[in-house]
C-alpha cells in the first residue's frame, strides 16, 4: 500500500513530496512519482505535522455509551488530526484491571481509526484507597503506560507516594487530577468575582496548587515521573517552574479550553461551560499561553469529555462537568498560540505530538517527518476557517463550548501508519 | 419586562416604577372590605417551589389572588419531580399548560435563568409566552425580596438615595444580600456589608458597596440595618467558631441596637432565629420594620405580576 503526499510543507517549511510505503516514510524529495496505483494526497499550501497525540480523552466506553463510544470518539480523534489517544479509566466498569484495559485496547484496534491507549486507574474503582494492579496492566496486552484516577484526585498522600514509588520501577507515568477536594466541596465554578456574583460555590485555585506542590515533592523523593492533568491556574505555573528547576520529573498539560475560555462565559448559566477544573480568568488563560510557549507546560491535551444532552441541558448544579475537545483542539491552539506568534508549526508539533508521545511512552508516534519513520501524520490547511456546530461533530454528544465560533485551521487529512483515517472532514 | 430573574434586569427607573405600582396597589386596597382587584382575571400564575418556603410562596399566592389571577402551587414533593423528572421537562410542561407566569424557587443558582431560556426557546415553536419570576435561586438572587426591602426603606425613611444600609451576617450564602446590594446601589443607597471574612464572597471588593468586620463601629451611622439569617448548617463549614461567639460579635442585642440613630430601622428577611442574629426585644421594638417588610411583600409581588402580565411599564 503506497501513498504519495505532494507539495506539503513539513512544519510549515519548504514544500516537499513524501512517499509512504507499508506505513513508513520511504522517500522525501521533489517530484516523486510513486509506484503505479499509489494513492495521492495533494498537500499544496498545507502544513504537514506528525500525527497528534492526546494524553487526555474520555471515550466513555464501557458504560457511558449514551455519550460516546470508542467508535465515535475515534472518529472525532481522526477528524481532529489525532493518531493516538489516551482513554481515561473513569468508565463503568472502571479501567482498573487488565480485563478492562485490554477490552478498551481491542475495541480501539477493531475500530482502527486511531491508536487507543487505555489509561489505567491508580486506585481500585478510583476510590483512592487501594492501589490498582499497575504492573499487571502495564504488562498486559494493553501495555498501559499511564495511570490516573482522573476526575478524582489521588488525595491520600500515602497512596500517592506509594503509587509514584511503585510506578518508578515500571517506567510508567502517574497523571494527577490535582484537586484538593476538601477545598472544593460543592464547587461549581472558579472561585472569583464572577462565581461570587452568580452565587456559584467557588473552586479555589489553591486546591490545584497545593496538590501540585505536594506531588512534585513526592515525585522528587520517589524519582518517579509525574504528569499534571489540565493545569488551570496561573500560580500552578510558579510551582511547576520551581519543581522543573529542581529536576523533578514532572510534566504538565493544558486543555484548549483553558487556553481560550474564561469564567466570563458563565453569566448565562449554560452548563456547556461547566468543566473541571473550571474556566478561570483572562489572567489565567494568558499565563497558560505563556507557559505553553516557554515549555513549562509541556503539552496540549483535550480532556475531551462528551456528555449526552440529559446530563448537560439542566440547571447548572446538576450538570456534569466536561466539554468536547478532539475536533476543535488544533483550531484553538492555532487561534491562541500560532496567530499571536507564541508558537510556530514546529512548536505545534512539539506540544500536540512529540512531547505527548514522549510522556505517554509511545515509540511510534510524535516522530520526526523523516525517511524511515512511521507515517503517522496530519495535514493541516492553515488558511482554512470553519464554524463549529456541535451537531456536526463526530462525537455522540454535542457539548461543545465553541458552538457558532469561527475558528482558524482545518485538518485536511490524518494518516495512521500510512492509511488515511480522515480526509476533508470525512472519516476514511 | 419579560421575566424577573435578577435585580440587574431593572434600571433605577424600572425599579422605581415597580415600587410606585406597589404603592398604588397598596392604596387601592386600603380599607377595602373585599380585597380583590380584577386586574389579572383569566391569568394563570403557577408557583413552583423546590425548597421549603412559607412567606414567599404564600405572598405570591396572595398577590395573585388579590388581583384575581388563578394561582396554582406546585411543590417538588408529591409531583412528577419526585419521580425524577428534569427541571426542563417540568417547566416546559407547566408552560405548555398555559401558565402566564411561573414563579420558581430552586436550590440551584441560575435555575430561573435556565427555565427562562428553555421556555423562550419553546416559545419560538409554540408562541406561548411564559414569564418567569425568580423567587430565590440557590445563593444567587431573590429579586422580589430586595424590591420589598426597597419599598420598606422608602416607606420608613422617606427615600432610598443617600441612605446608608448595613447588611449583617452570612453574605456569602445569601441571595437576599446579593439582590439587595445591587438593587440598593441602583437606587442610590450606600450599602455596607458587615460580616466576618469567612462569610464574605471572594471578589466582594468589586461590588458596589463597602465591607466592614466591625458592627459596633458601623451602627451609629446606619439608617437601616438588615440582619441575615445564619443557617445552622454553616456551623459545620468552619465559618465561625460557635453560635455563641457569632451572637456576641454579630448578633443585634438591645445594647447594640441602642447604638443606632433614633430614626434607623431594623430589618430581617426572615425566618429569624431569635437569640442568634437578633434579640427578641429588638425584633419586636418599634424600630423593627420586619412585619412591614412582610406586608410590603404582597404589594411588591402584585406589582411584579402586574408589570409582567398586564404589560404595564410605568
Amino acid at each position: 500500500m503506497s501513498l504519495v503526499i505532494r507539495n506539503a510543507r513539513p512544519y510549515g517549511e519548504e514544500p516537499v513530496d513524501l512517499l509512504v510505503e507499508d506505513g513508513v516514510i520511504t522517500e522525501i524529495g521533489a517530484g516523486l512519482a510513486g509506484p503505479e496505483g499509489a494513492e495521492v494526497l495533494d498537500g499544496a499550501g498545507q502544513v504537514l505535522l506528525p500525527g497528534f497525540v492526546d494524553l487526555h480523552t474520555h471515550l466513555r466506553e464501557p458504560g457511558g455509551e449514551e455519550s460516546e463510544t470508542i467508535a465515535t470518539g475515534s472518529a472525532a480523534a481522526a477528524l481532529g488530526g489525532y493518531t493516538a489517544v489516551f482513554a481515561m479509566p473513569n468508565t463503568d466498569p472502571v479501567a482498573d484491571s487488565e480485563v478492562v484495559v485490554e477490552h478498551v485496547r481491542r475495541r480501539g484496534e477493531e475500530v482502527g481509526l486511531v491508536d487507543v491507549h487505555p489509561v489505567g486507574a491508580v486506585t481500585v474503582g478510583l476510590e483512592g484507597q487501594k492501589m490498582a494492579e499497575l504492573g499487571t496492566m502495564a504488562n498486559s496486552r494493553a501495555q498501559v503506560r499511564m495511570f490516573s484516577d482522573d476526575g478524582r484526585c489521588v488525595h491520600d498522600p500515602v497512596i500517592m507516594r506509594r503509587a509514584l514509588e511503585y510506578a518508578s520501577a515500571l517506567d510508567v507515568v502517574i497523571a494527577q487530577h490535582a484537586e484538593d477536594h476538601r477545598l472544593t466541596v460543592g464547587a461549581q465554578a472558579h472561585e472569583g468575582v464572577v462565581a461570587s456574583r452568580l452565587g456559584l460555590t467557588g473552586w479555589p485555585a489553591t486546591a490545584e496548587e497545593t496538590i501540585v506542590a505536594r506531588d512534585c515533592a513526592l515525585a522528587r523523593e520517589a524519582g518517579a515521573a509525574l504528569h499534571i492533568c489540565h493545569v488551570s491556574s496561573a500560580r500552578t505555573i510558579d510551582v511547576l517552574r520551581l519543581a522543573k528547576e529542581q529536576g523533578v520529573r514532572v510534566t504538565a498539560e493544558v486543555t484548549p479550553h483553558h487556553l481560550l475560555l474564561t469564567d466570563a462565559r458563565l453569566t448565562s448559566y449554560d452548563p456547556v461551560n461547566k468543566v473541571n477544573p473550571p474556566l478561570r480568568t483572562a489572567a489565567d488563560t494568558e499565563a497558560m499561553r505563556t507557559a505553553l510557549a516557554e515549555g513549562l507546560i509541556d503539552v496540549v491535551a483535550t480532556d475531551h469529555a462528551p456528555h449526552a444532552a440529559q446530563y448537560k441541558d439542566t440547571e447548572w448544579a446538576a450538570a456534569r462537568p466536561g466539554m468536547l475537545g478532539l475536533q476543535t483542539a488544533l483550531s484553538v491552539v492555532v487561534h491562541t498560540m500560532v496567530e499571536p506568534g507564541l508558537l510556530d508549526w514546529r512548536g505545534v508539533a512539539r506540544v500536540m505530538s512529540e512531547r505527548p508521545a514522549e510522556i505517554g511512552n509511545l515509540p511510534d508516534h510524535g516522530r520526526p517527518i523523516a525517511v524511515g519513520e512511521p507515517a503517522n501524520l496530519t495535514l493541516v490547511d492553515p488558511d482554512g476557517v470553519w464554524t463549529v456546530r456541535g451537531e456536526n461533530l463526530a462525537s455522540k454528544a454535542s457539548n461543545t463550548p465553541y458552538e457558532g465560533m469561527r475558528l482558524p485551521a482545518t485538518v485536511t487529512a490524518t494518516i495512521l501508519r500510512g492509511r488515511i483515517t480522515a480526509r476533508n472532514g470525512e472519516v476514511a | 419586562m419579560k421575566h424577573l430573574l435578577s435585580v440587574t434586569d431593572l434600571d433605577a427607573a424600572e425599579a422605581t416604577a415597580l415600587l410606585d405600582t406597589a404603592d398604588r396597589l397598596k392604596q387601592a386596597l386600603l380599607g377595602r372590605e373585599v380585597r380583590k382587584l380584577p386586574t389579572l382575571r383569566g391569568r394563570t400564575v403557577i408557583t413552583m417551589f423546590y425548597e421549603d418556603s412559607t412567606r414567599t410562596r404564600v405572598s405570591f399566592e396572595i398577590a395573585g389572588k388579590w388581583m384575581s389571577a388563578d394561582t396554582i402551587n406546585v411543590s417538588a414533593r408529591g409531583s412528577s419531580v419526585s419521580k425524577g423528572e428534569s427541571l426542563r421537562d417540568t417547566s416546559l410542561t407547566l408552560s405548555s399548560m398555559g401558565a402566564d407566569c411561573v414563579v420558581v424557587r430552586h436550590p440551584a443558582s441560575g435555575a430561573a435563568h435556565r427555565i427562562a431560556a428553555w421556555t423562550d426557546r419553546d416559545r419560538a415553536v409554540t408562541g406561548i409566552h411564559t414569564s418567569i419570576v425568580n423567587a430565590g435561586d440557590g445563593t444567587h438572587e431573590h429579586p422580589t425580596q430586595a424590591l420589598l426591602d426597597a419599598a420598606t426603606l422608602r416607606e420608613r425613611l422617606g427615600g432610598i438615595a443617600g441612605r446608608r444600609v448595613g447588611i449583617v451576617g452570612d453574605v456569602l450564602h445569601s441571595r437576599v444580600a446579593r439582590s439587595n446590594v445591587f438593587l440598593l446601589a441602583t437606587l442610590g443607597a450606600e450599602v455596607v456589608l458587615i460580616a466576618p471574612p469567612t462569610l464574605l464572597p471572594v471578589g466582594v471588593e468589586e461590588w458596589p458597596c463597602r465591607v466592614s468586620a466591625e458592627l459596633d463601629a458601623e451602627l451609629p451611622a446606619l439608617d437601616a440595618v438588615m440582619m441575615l439569617r445564619v443557617q445552622a448548617e454553616r456551623m459545620h463549614g468552619a465559618f465561625f467558631p460557635s453560635s455563641r461567639e457569632y451572637a456576641i460579635r454579630y448578633g443585634l442585642s438591645p445594647e447594640r441596637a441602642a447604638l443606632l440613630p433614633d430614626h434607623a430601622i431594623v430589618m430581617h428577611p426572615g425566618p429569624m432565629i431569635r437569640g442568634m442574629e437578633i434579640a427578641p426585644s429588638v425584633a419586636d421594638a418599634p424600630s423593627s420594620a420586619i412585619l412591614g417588610q412582610v406586608r410590603n411583600g404582597v404589594h411588591v409581588r402584585m406589582a411584579v405580576l402586574y408589570h409582567l402580565l398586564a404589560g404595564a411599564s410605568s
